[in-house]
């Protein structure tokens, strides 16, 4: 039985009932409209969604089958001010992480000043070819999806920080076209925030973090290929900023840089945005069976040749494991404290951590270290016995590989359902770009799990997706 | 641009015109199966269309026989048949999906709903009911693919690939039609100009819309050197070989890049060849020995396109 449903904090509504106020005059408006005319607007998003591809893979299916991700068509509505503490908080972050990234490569003073066990240097996702390698700008991270969830009117929680090849941005901006599209009368009364600079802005970061002397720089997007779970992605980003969408088979390096096979003959190439893993990167330096990559291109990224965004090796920030150390980092490199709260995280490596964990396992999220898309975790509350016990075997053959958190109470937002509109647990990934400047677009990637009382929001999990809207503070 | 984009444009075009004309090809086939002719077996009626894609061993190896029923589930929906218009239309779908935003969201759109149209087919016996309907659709789908791109696409070089495609395979297609059913028509020995039935030309100038463009261009009974004039040297019937050829050899003059290449060399001389030549000639040369040299030239610039801009090995 799960209780979270009851005592989460709902985004549109007090527990009292009345409405909370950014939300009054959307409140107003969905009252008035039939269930049958937003089912019929819903319907229309889909069949529009799938004429159109907007579809993704999902691991573990037949092979190339593609599904939709479900779309609902009522937003998450937040204010101007709650905005700001999200986007200064998360850009705080990812100004703290590049610099910490930078440290680790280079002099390591944060471990040398005690605050980061040297032990982070064992990390499989700390890569020591990228020791003393410089990177223009010193950004490594330079798109980052920063998943926040929220738990009442003023706590934000951090869950984690996304910095190898974070996806899902384009749904931000599909969302809200098709929002525009089902609800134009809506956009015309209130004031929402554009996001549709976002490749705009990804574009002259990209262009920006080019090797010094590079006049007009080349920048293409590597992409694993239409069966990647987010190809659909790929495509239409590299469609909205005009550049070259490739794969490594069109990539070959000569003469310490790297060229794309035209049909008028090689072009050099100077920024790569890169889709792909770092282990699948280059064959000659990573796992020698990938056929995605690019033989040779770590030797002429690390000698200079070419950017690569994100850079090899920023796995080891977002490790959930290093984690747990952000808030100091921040305070470290900054000499600020942070806007975003951590979530209390229990590091199964330690003796009295696992202990606990092993104790409250039905009261905890249990997840691997460096898991993804909600494969390979455990939410305590809503497991059986059996899966309790089975992940507690599986625990116990390799404590370091897990990490534990208190299951979080994640707001809930007014949703579409069968029934009608019913609350939904949601979270919210804005994502935040270095270059020049650190920014972000007005708006993120809300995700809300659609199965009632369920906390995994993530689409291989069966989530689903909303348009986020940045209103001024009164809700117009 | 990408040579692998090229390649998978090229490869959508080439695809959606197979598709076309194997629907062109077995809609006609069957509209002869419904005039009586008691000459003519059901084998003898059906055998020329899976000639015509070329591949007769796969299905006698698989079917057997020439049965209206076989030939129409191997060349519509057959998965096992390389160019089946069911293989074809995926081959195109999935080429387009590698390379979607090369072309217009519109032309990629329209090829995404055609593959989600084509669901409605799936499982149907074509024999029985709605062959024709189904060929129309595939007629209708390709035409609004050409319309689409040629509406909607900047004119770069991912145009001119998806356009070059289009007009490599129409050639090929026209020709193996024309010589299958030439072939078939005309029995060894038999006088050009002899007795040849009426219906089955008119049936071929059906097969590639070239009927009503027939009788505006002559005014005269069906003759089978006129049908055959039409579809090698008529450069205003659009799907002749010269037509294709006078496409081509823009296309390829358009294309950025060297200008002194194989390809270019090669579709000249093609092209000077349909365009000079003398239907006359042609027949005391023999027009099947015409009709499969070109075929053989025109696989040939296939290749050397290929290798030119499409798959590019450097490094």
């Amino acid at each position: 039985m799960d209780t979270t449903l009851q005592t989460a904090f709902d985004e549109m509504q007090l527990p009292a009932g009345a409405v909370r106020e950014i939300y009054t005059a959307y409140a107003d408006w969905l009252r008035d409209v039939p269930h049958q005319q937003l089912e019929s607007k819903r319907q229309e998003a889909e069949l529009l969604f799938r004429r159109v591809g907007i579809t993704f893979n999902v691991y573990g299916e037949t092979a190339g089958a593609e599904r939709l991700i479900p779309f609902d068509v009522i937003p998450r509505l937040l204010a101007a001010k709650e905005w700001k503490v999200l986007s200064d908080g998360a850009i705080q972050r990812v100004r703290a992480l590049n610099m910490f990234l930078n440290d680790i490569y280079h002099n390591k003073d944060i471990i040398k000043a005690g605050i980061v066990p040297a032990s982070i240097l064992a990390n499989t996702q700390y890569r020591p070819e990228m020791h003393g390698v410089d990177v223009p700008n010193g950004i490594y991270a330079h798109i980052a999806g920063v998943d926040i969830v929220r738990t009442s009117e003023s706590q934000f929680y951090v869950l984690e920080d996304n910095l190898r090849t974070p996806s899902g941005v384009s749904y931000m901006l599909e969302d809200r076209k098709m929002m525009m599209r089902l609800f134009p009368e809506l956009f015309r009364r209130y004031s929402i925030a554009p996001v549709e600079h976002y490749p705009q802005v990804l574009l002259n970061n990209l262009r920006a973090v080019a090797q010094p002397g590079v006049q007009e720089p080349t920048v293409v997007l590597l992409t694993p290929g239409a069966y990647n779970s987010a190809y659909f992605e790929h495509a239409f980003i590299a469609q909205q900023m005009g550049i070259e969408l490739v794969e490594g088979q069109d990539l070959f390096v000569r003469n310490n840089a790297v060229y794309m096979r035209t049909t008028e003959g090689p072009k050099r190439v100077d920024v790569i945005y890169r889709r792909i893993d770092d282990d699948f990167l280059d064959p000659l330096s990573f796992r020698p069976d990938s056929m995605l990559g690019v033989p040779g291109l770590l030797t002429v990224y690390r000698n200079g040749g070419v950017t690569l965004a994100n850079a090899v090796g920023t796995g080891v920030a977002d490790d959930k494991a290093t984690y747990t150390y952000v808030p100091e980092m921040i305070r470290f490199y900054l000499g600020e404290e942070p806007i975003l709260s951590n979530v209390p995280t229990y590091e199964l490596s330690k003796e009295d951590d696992l202990k606990y964990v092993l104790d409250h396992l039905p009261e905890l999220v249990v997840k691997e270290v460096q898991g993804s898309g909600g494969y390979g975790m455990l939410v305590g509350p809503s497991a059986s016995k059996k899966e309790i016990e089975e992940f507690r075997l599986r625990i116990l053959s390799n404590p370091a590989n897990y990490i534990a958190q208190p299951t979080l109470a994640l707001s809930t937002c007014p949703t579409l359902v069968e029934q009608g509109i019913a609350p939904r647990h949601v979270d919210l990934r804005p994502f935040v770009l270095s270059g020049k400047t650190v920014t972000l677009v007005p708006g993120a990637l809300c995700r809300v799990a659609l199965r009632e009382g369920s906390l995994v929001v993530n689409s291989s999990q069966g989530g689903g997706t909303k348009d986020t809207w940045v209103l001024n503070d009164t809700g117009m | 641009m990408l040579s692998r984009t090229a390649d998978h444009l090229y490869w959508m075009a080439r695809y959606i015109e197979r598709a076309e004309n194997m629907a062109r090809v077995l809609d006609v086939t069957y509209n002869m199966s419904l005039v009586p002719n008691a000459a003519q077996s059901e084998a003898a009626l059906w055998q020329p269309a899976v000639e015509i894609a070329g591949n007769t061993e796969l299905f006698e190896k698989n079917y057997g026989e020439y049965t209206a029923a076989n030939v129409i589930q191997y060349m519509s929906m057959d998965d096992a048949n390389p160019s089946s218009i069911y293989n074809s239309l995926r081959s195109a779908r999935e080429n387009a999906r590698a390379v979607r935003v090369a072309m217009s969201s519109e032309t990629w759109e329209n090829i995404n709903t055609l593959w989600l149209e084509f669901s409605q087919f799936i499982g149907i016996r074509l024999v029985e009911s709605g062959l024709s309907v189904f060929c129309d659709w595939v007629k209708s789908r390709s035409h609004l693919f050409r319309g689409v791109s040629f509406g909607t696409m900047l004119r770069d070089d991912a145009f001119r690939f998806v356009r070059l495609g289009t007009f490599i395979e129409r050639a090929d297609n026209t020709a193996r039609l024309l010589d299958v059913k030439y072939h078939l028509l005309l029995p060894e020995g038999e006088e050009v100009g002899g007795a040849v039935d009426y219906y089955e030309w008119s049936a071929v100038l059906h097969s590639v819309s070239a009927f009503q463009a027939y009788q505006k261009v002559f005014s005269d009974t069906i003759v089978p050197w006129r049908v055959a004039e039409l579809l090698v040297l008529r450069g205003d019937m659009p799907r002749s070989l010269l037509a294709c050829y006078d496409e081509i050899t823009i296309i390829l003059g358009q294309l950025s890049g060297r200008q002194n290449n194989e390809c270019r060399r090669l579709a000249g001389e093609l092209h000077a060849k349909l365009r000079y030549a003398r239907m006359r000639d042609i027949f005391q040369d023999g027009l099947h020995e015409f009709l499969e040299d070109f075929i053989v030239s025109n696989n040939r610039l296939g290749g050397e396109i290929q290798r030119t801009y499409l798959n590019v090995h450097g490094g």
